[in-house]
């Protein structure tokens, strides 16, 4: 056993945040956590507010869950981890209902979803539960990074193409969309919104797309079959 | 011609390795064997020979769609000027002019995006062209409202060719109809243009003519009343079903009077159908719809080309119209609502159900491949379609969703046929065995 104590940001540990915003990118190399990522990113705002509860969440419940590591029996570990998740989640869930109301109602079941991410149990039983809090912590900041920085892509393209906005703000002014004009029988204005871009799965082609200019810039990636 | 191919002879050192456009030999590979035959010889094994290579094959099916085009063509500048009621006005050749001027560009649209995708891909891989956007560049055009902004068929030309062909590994390896993708993406982006009553007939008034008394008439240049404008010429059959089923649910007939029992009502929409429905008008194809899907004999004469140079499957066609008529005769026994009392031959006239089983269903690429597969996989999507159109009225359009789900299956249906066709072969081998 090495004596040496490790600084919490040396190489090895700062690694722990880089990868997974890249290359072990929880959505696009682990395909993991899709879920929410389909029905969330409609808005830019519900996307960001989205990402920061599963960092609150991922940040606290990794670095308790690596408290208490050695104090958790092995056979009753899922259920412990779940106990922590959902305490938090139901935290965050009356934050977002407290302060970001409007918000809140249209992430709707989602935050409560947020307990059966993958990328959470995935982390805490792949990580949290095998290392000290300083790593763990930093590990649920590089994780949920990864995870937030393509949501927020998603979340861009969904509401730029979907509804001519940018968090909120309308930048498409109403005389572009075409509508049907009475008196001459003809169609005013020359752009319309892309329904599909509402719809969730498009937001898989979205995320697909990601995936492909990932891989496309890194060739490490592409698996051989 | 040998101009042509002195032209091609003379420019083709400059393309090849070494020369001065080295990296766009793809393009100019592509170009010269859409002209001739290409002079490569085959250097390993032994290979059947045939002149009819894929850029031939492709060319069939593209002279296949010509009638459905050109009636196309007619029918848009048709029903643009009877909607509005000035077909004395402008004749024939107007209405052609009209049409010709709505559906070319789409038509170039089409093909300039499509094909300029491909060969940016081509380059970039730095593998030779491949044609496979040739028939579905005419496609798109066919299967769309002629009034469809252009902007909107460039970006599903672009979405289609990308997602469906180019990820999967380009012409020959799509998954799907990268036609119908694109309209499907169409369809579910920019709903207003495709469906509804506006969509597809174009009634913006001619230079100096108006609207009068509310837009019930048009006016001409000195203010005399020349055309009746007709109410409800918009709307294509299948949306004037579903218009009328819409009427029937709201239990009022025409004079507004509420009809009380339910029987009464269902009699009322059962005639209401059928008077809205002339079958005639429906075969020749003077009705509304997109571009290229109205007129079955235009479709039929193109089926008759396919057939008989082999290039489309009968299989497929034949067991498409069996499904879809076997699907509408349970409904008709059924026939609880007025949609469901729709007959055969309305459902094989409406919409696209003829184009979309001519020249898309037979798709070689996104089809069963297997001959027991084919006539399972038409037969599905004839059952799907009618369907489609009779459960959920608010996607009138069953054929595009029925073929694409099929294609989704169709390798399926082939696994499942080899590995009968596997056990079948098996189990012949073990009784023959017995027996010696």
């Amino acid at each position: 056993m090495s004596t040496k104590k490790e600084s919490l940001f040396s190489k090895k540990n700062m690694k722990l945040i880089k990868d997974p915003l890249n290359d072990s990118n929880p959505i696009s190399i682990q395909v993991l956590g899709i879920c929410s990522a389909l029905a969330i990113t409609i808005m830019l705002e519900n996307a960001f507010v989205m990402s920061m509860s599963v960092l609150f969440v991922l940040i606290m419940a990794n670095v308790v869950v690596s408290l208490i590591r050695n104090m958790i029996p092995d056979k009753i570990r899922i259920i412990v981890q779940l106990v922590i998740v959902a305490t938090l989640v139901i935290t965050v869930d009356q934050i977002l209902k407290a302060y970001v109301y409007e918000v809140s109602k249209q992430l709707s079941v989602f935050v409560g979803l947020i307990i059966t991410n993958c990328i959470i149990m995935g982390r805490l039983e792949a990580f949290a539960l095998g290392n000290k809090p300083g790593p763990a912590f930093l590990d649920a900041i590089g994780n949920s990074f990864g995870y937030t920085w393509i949501l927020l892509v998603v979340g861009f393209l969904r509401e730029v193409f979907g509804s001519g906005s940018i968090w909120g703000f309308k930048f498409i002014p109403d005389s572009w969309i075409i509508s049907f004009d009475p008196l001459t029988g003809g169609t005013d204005g020359f752009y319309e919104h892309n329904g599909l871009m509402l719809l969730s799965p498009i937001a898989l082609f979205l995320v697909a797309g990601v995936i492909w200019v990932q891989r496309a810039k890194n060739r490490k990636l592409i698996e051989e079959n | 011609m040998k101009f042509l191919e002195k032209i091609v002879d003379k420019l083709e050192p400059n393309f090849e390795k070494g020369g001065k456009y080295e990296k766009w030999y793809p393009l100019f590979d592509g170009f010269a064997t859409f002209l001739f035959t290409p002079k490569h010889t085959t250097k390993k094994g032994v290979h059947i020979r045939d002149a009819v290579d894929l850029k031939r094959t492709m060319n069939t099916v593209i002279t296949a769609m010509i009638p459905c085009l050109l009636f196309g063509i007619w029918n848009t500048g048709y029903q643009h000027y009877s909607a509005l009621g000035l077909t004395e006005e402008f004749g024939f050749l107007d209405q052609v002019f009209f049409g010709a001027l709505k559906v070319l560009p789409v038509v170039i649209v089409s093909y300039v995006v499509g094909l300029g995708v491909e060969f940016g891909f081509c380059i970039a891989k730095g593998h030779p062209i491949e044609e496979g956007f040739l028939v579905s560049g005419m496609l798109i055009p066919l299967i769309v409202p002629a009034d469809t902004p252009l902007w909107m068929v460039a970006v599903a030309t672009i979405f289609s060719v990308v997602f469906v062909k180019e990820v999967f590994g380009g012409t020959g390896m799509n998954i799907l109809n990268p036609a119908l993708t694109a309209r499907a993406f169409l369809f579910f982006a920019y709903p207003k243009q495709l469906s509804g009553d506006k969509a597809w007939v174009n009634t913006e008034l001619p230079e100096g003519y108006s609207y009068a008394e509310n837009g019930k008439y048009v006016l001409n240049e000195i203010g005399q009343r020349v055309g009746e404008v007709d109410a409800i010429a918009g709307a294509t059959q299948l949306s004037r079903f579903k218009a009328s089923v819409d009427v029937m649910k709201n239990t009022k007939d025409e004079l507004g009077e509420a009809v009380g029992a339910a029987a009464q009502s269902f009699e009322a929409g059962v005639v209401k159908l059928s008077e809205k429905f002339d079958l005639w008008e429906a075969f020749v194809g003077i009705v509304p719809g997109s571009i290229g899907e109205t007129s079955v004999i235009a479709i039929l004469i193109g089926a008759g080309l396919l057939l008989h140079t082999g290039v489309g499957s009968l299989k497929i066609m034949l067991s498409g119209i069996f499904g879809a008529v076997f699907m509408t005769i349970i409904f008709n026994t059924a026939g609880v609502n007025p949609y469901m009392t729709v007959g055969p031959l309305e459902h094989l006239f409406a919409g696209g159900f003829m184009f979309g089983l001519v020249f898309m269903a037979t798709d070689p690429v996104s089809a069963a491949q297997t001959e027991v597969g084919k006539v399972i996989y038409g037969f599905f999507i004839g059952l799907f379609c009618i369907m489609i159109r009779v459960f959920n009225p608010a996607y009138p359009e069953g054929m595009m969703l029925a073929i694409l789900f099929m294609n989704v299956m169709a390798p399926l249906i082939d696994h499942y046929v080899i590995q009968g066709n596997i056990k079948q072969r098996l189990n012949r081998l073990k009784l023959n065995t017995a027996n010696h």
